[in-house]
């Protein structure tokens, strides 16, 4: 069963004139956002996207953009009160939410 | 080294059943099989490929307390089976279940690990945080000197590490190739078979029934950790009389209250995450008020919670329903397909929405309060 979050939301954006049909982005992918048709990547379906940026940081032609975070509600929250980049609790003792 | 120690399991070239020296550090004085030759090998540690009881054990300790952050593996070179200058090379985080996955699924192969220090923590958090990351690779690269130990340039990088990892940079500078390996260990023998492929089901995360279940402790445990507050709260609500704080209404009163709470946090923090696919609508916070909705009905119907008046029942209607939801939303941080644009969304619609609960929980209270005193 394929699980899906919220539609339209996911910040990725992709410029197929950049890429260069390394393959990259489907290797990493943890959802299988990307696919290769006629030696370009394209995108099968934006709203799978989690946001974990591993694609933008493996594609070294920079045709892929995404505003990598951690979907994590204790994290955001933490950051709207406390300020600072959203970080979950996995470093601290024991005491983070269970993202990991 | 002693004839003695070159006995011991740490240096036979065969597979041990149990990784007696999975635990220790890296060894100043060992040798280690390449081929035909067996050369000195100061910074490399032969591991077996099975699980032994401590490590089970370990495995379930790690899962329900903080214990995880107490099991880590040394960083360093790491041997499995005979590997030569041909092996493979894996690369792994230094939290000891990260490792001990891929040890078991080299059972019955000759490999090289390199464990980098992501500071105790699994691979996938490790690489959201950067500590399983490009420099730290780069770093243990060349630390463990892995140009003289294979004469192939190319590492397997567990797939979930690319979002440390940028393969390119690594190439750059160490002149290794990184391929990513599939999403789970288990996957691997598969994937080195087919020649360093993986299939698009390997790649993939898959969230199971089972993967949900086993994260529901690290949702429970903290959520119970608040509750004896909820519990002073309660008591001290219904306990309160003209007379002074009273223990028969309190507890008269108060256990519904409670038998309700526990309800709601079970909502959050277990059904939801069980029943994540089969409950209606993406968002996690509507799954979990569902959840909270559905328990609360649940347990009113199960006549174990006279509620003394409406307003009360209107209270619990209220307030727990939203608990389980605000501790559904929680478990987004565990889940592998929320993005972060989305948690945002949905915390922008639902916070007001929880504080609007408490506000009007708390004002029926009083209300009902004022009038049993009337
Ligand atoms: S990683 Fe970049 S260049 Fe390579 S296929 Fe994907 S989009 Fe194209
Ligand atoms: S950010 Fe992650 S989930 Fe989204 S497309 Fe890139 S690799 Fe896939």
């Amino acid at each position: 069963m394929t699980m899906k979050y919220l539609k339209d939301v996911a910040t990725l954006k992709y410029d197929p004139e950049k890429c260069k049909g390394c393959g990259r982005c489907v290797e990493v992918c943890p959802h299988c956002v990307f696919e290769m048709k006629e030696k370009r990547a394209v995108i099968t379906d934006r709203d799978l996207c989690m946001e974990c940026g591993a694609c933008v940081k493996n594609c070294e032609f920079g045709a892929i953009l995404v505003n990598p975070g951690v979907g994590c509600a204790s994290a955001i929250i933490n950051s709207l009160l406390f300020g600072g980049e959203p970080s979950c609790g996995c470093d601290g003792e024991g005491n983070g939410n269970g993202c990991c | 080294m002693s004839e003695q120690s070159e006995k011991s399991c740490c240096t036979s070239q065969t597979i041990t059943p149990s990784p007696c020296c999975g635990e220790k550090g890296p060894t100043t004085d060992r040798f280690v099989r390449m081929g035909d030759l067996r050369v000195p090998s100061p910074a490399v540690q032969h591991v077996g490929t099975g699980w032994s009881r401590a490590d089970r054990w370990g495995a379930f300790r790690s899962r329900i307390s903080a214990f995880r952050m107490q099991y880590r593996v040394e960083p360093g070179l790491y041997a499995v089976g005979s590997p030569d200058k041909t092996s493979d090379v894996f690369v792994s985080a230094n939290y000891k279940l990260s490792f001990d996955h891929l040890r078991r699924a080299l059972k019955g192969r000759d490999a090289w690990i390199v464990v980098l220090d992501t500071k105790g923590i699994n691979v996938w958090c490790a690489a959201g945080k950067g500590t399983f990351g490009t420099e730290e690779l780069i770093r243990r690269i060349r630390a463990v000197g892995l140009d003289r130990v294979v004469e192939h340039r190319r590492v397997i990088v567990p797939q979930l590490g690319a979002v440390g990892v940028a393969a390119h940079v690594v190439k750059k500078e160490t002149g290794f190739r990184v391929l990513f390996g599939p999403v789970a260990a288990k996957d691997i023998p598969t994937f080195i078979d087919a020649g360093y492929r993986a299939t698009r089901e390997m790649r993939k995360v898959r969230f199971s029934m089972w993967d949900r279940l086993v994260l529901t402790p690290m949702e429970l445990n903290p959520a119970m950790k608040k509750f004896p507050y909820f519990l002073v709260g309660v008591f001290l609500l219904f306990g309160l009389q003209r007379e002074g704080i009273l223990f028969r209404p309190a507890w008269d009163g108060g256990l519904s209250f409670v038998i309700l709470g526990l309800v709601s946090v079970l909502a959050g923090t277990v059904f939801m995450p069980i029943l994540l696919p089969y409950l209606p609508t993406p968002s996690f916070g509507i799954k979990g008020w569902i959840a909270g909705l559905l328990s609360t009905c649940a347990t009113f119907l199960a006549g174990g919670v006279p509620l003394r008046s409406v307003l009360l029942s209107l209270v619990a209607l209220i307030l727990f329903p939203a608990a389980s939801s605000y501790l559904a939303l929680n478990f987004t941080g565990s889940t592998p397909y929320t993005g972060m644009s989305g948690v945002e969304k949905e915390l922008k619609r639902a916070l007001p929405l929880y504080f609007t609960a408490l506000v009007l929980s708390a004002l029926f209270l009083i209300i009902y309060k004022v009038r049993t005193w009337g």
